[in-house]
């Protein structure tokens, strides 16, 4: 039986996807303990609100090595993907730099609302063990107004007046940009084969 | 998006919310909206638990809605699991709650819900009480040029008939005010369609995405499927909010779906059986 936990950093929301891995049978503390992050077999690094509130936590809990170092599957959820990578537009925030890259703001000029709140399409790019027995498109939950270009790391993609990254993964570090938590029966999928790495 | 509205006075009715929210679930709604009308407009501290139990049973955002004032509100209404809060008359009376909500939070999670009323208005029209209203209003221009186009104007306190009164804003200002402030999404609730479904107010909607950079989710008026993909055509709005139909089954959210991905218009489609 998987035991995760959640990285309590910040942003209010964190009963949504204790709700989610509750219903997959887990019950995730949410905490900012090292020793109990370190111990558990998976962890989940959610994130809401700006990038740079986000890294000052995550330091003033001591935890920008521990997360560095992890070695069991670690899941970032929406501004958490963006938190694995060299930094963000945001405020010129520098993250965790598990993954080179830099978020961007999406452009206003295609005529879309940033940020982007809502379903989007989900495309597969690449083999992930997330995206383990869901094939073809599916629709995910998002909001932000930063993201990812598609990069190397990139097994999954949607469009919002450009490709970006929905779905990452790089050695033990797998993200999305959508909430699982919020993506219906999509979403607990993706967290159930997230559990089973 | 296809948008669910519930709305409920009485916490009685707590299991029929979470009842509710699974069947809404399964049917493939994208989002849900509760407004809690016990929780306004007499500003009384309220029992907020049953947003936990629909965390609880939800794979989808849910926004709440109604007696959300100050930012210990919105916290708690967050805590327990809701997606966005959704403010209406509080903001009207304190805009700056908009900031506030948005500096903290977050904008993703800050909605404003605009209750709209058009208004004829024309050279020999009987504008007389939209003229009385706007006086002292906040925004608005003064060039009191006529018009021949109706004028919209925002409503507060709609949750109680005896106190719904203008709020002497002009719709499309404060809804760019709004903006300015940090708000993430707009609700955009046109009085005078509301109950009567015959479609969403298209005119009032397209002026209104002129200025709004921010979703923008339709209210007030579906009766049909054509008014769905109407107001995703002509107005191009980011989701439809709809009530008494989806209540009622009048529309079966599976089938306005299927409608509506048949016509093109994109949408999470309803999940497989």
């Amino acid at each position: 039986m998987p035991t995760p936990v959640i990285i309590a950093s910040g942003g209010a929301n964190l009963a949504s996807l204790r709700f989610a891995l509750q219903r997959l049978g887990c019950d995730a503390p949410v905490t900012e303990d090292p020793g109990l992050i370190e111990a558990a077999s998976h962890v989940v690094l959610p994130g809401v609100g700006a990038a740079r509130d986000a890294m000052d936590r995550l330091r003033a809990a001591g935890l920008v090595d521990v997360i560095r170092r992890l070695q069991q599957p670690v899941l970032g959820i929406c501004l958490g993907l963006q938190l694995l990578y060299t930094g963000s537009d945001e405020d010129d925030a520098e993250c965790l730099g598990i993954i080179p890259g830099q978020a961007r703001r999406f452009s206003r000029s295609a005529r879309l609302p940033v940020p982007q709140m809502g379903w989007n399409a989900v495309r597969k790019v690449a083999e992930t063990p997330l995206l383990e027995g869901i094939d073809g498109e599916s629709y995910a939950y998002f909001i932000h107004s930063y993201a990812l270009p598609e990069g190397p790391q990139t097994c999954g993609v949607a469009d919002y007046g450009g490709v970006f990254s929905a779905m990452v993964q790089h050695e033990n570090f797998f993200a999305t940009q959508f909430h699982p938590e919020r993506s219906a029966l999509f979403g607990a999928a993706v967290l159930s084969n997230f559990l089973r790495i | 998006m296809v948008v669910k509205g519930v709305r409920f006075r009485d916490h009685r009715v707590m299991g029929d919310i979470i009842e509710l929210a699974r069947r809404y679930r399964d049917e493939g709604a994208d989002e849900l909206v509760f407004y809690d009308i016990t929780a306004s407009p007499d500003g009384r501290t309220v029992d907020r638990n049953w947003v936990n139990r629909v965390a609880e049973v939800l794979d989808i955002p849910f926004c709440v809605a109604g007696g959300i004032r100050n930012l210990a509100d919105a916290e708690t209404v967050l805590n327990l699991g809701a997606d966005k809060i959704s403010i209406n008359s509080p903001a009207l009376e304190n805009p700056d709650l908009i900031e506030a909500l948005a500096r903290r939070f977050g904008s993703q999670c800050v909605v404003v819900g605009v209750d709209s009323l058009a208004m004829a208005h024309g050279p020999s029209s009987d504008g007389g009480e939209s003229k009385d209203s706007l006086k002292g209003g906040a925004t608005g221009s003064q060039d009191g040029q006529p018009s021949t186009d109706p004028e919209y104007l925002v409503y507060q306190y709609t949750g109680d008939p005896n106190r719904s009164r203008t709020s002497g804003r002009r719709t499309l200002d404060w809804i760019i005010d709004a903006q300015a402030r940090g708000a993430g999404e707009i609700v955009l609730n046109c009085m005078n369609q509301d109950g009567v479904r015959k479609g969403y107010d298209i005119e009032q909607l397209r002026r209104v995405r002129e200025v709004c950079q921010v979703p923008l989710i339709a209210s007030g008026g579906a009766g049909a499927m054509e008014h769905f993909r109407e107001v995703f055509e002509r107005a191009d709005v980011d989701g439809a909010l709809a009530a008494s139909v989806f209540h009622t089954a009048a529309i079966p959210i599976p089938a306005l779906k299927r409608y509506l991905i048949g016509a093109a218009i994109p949408m999470r489609p309803p999940e497989e059986e």
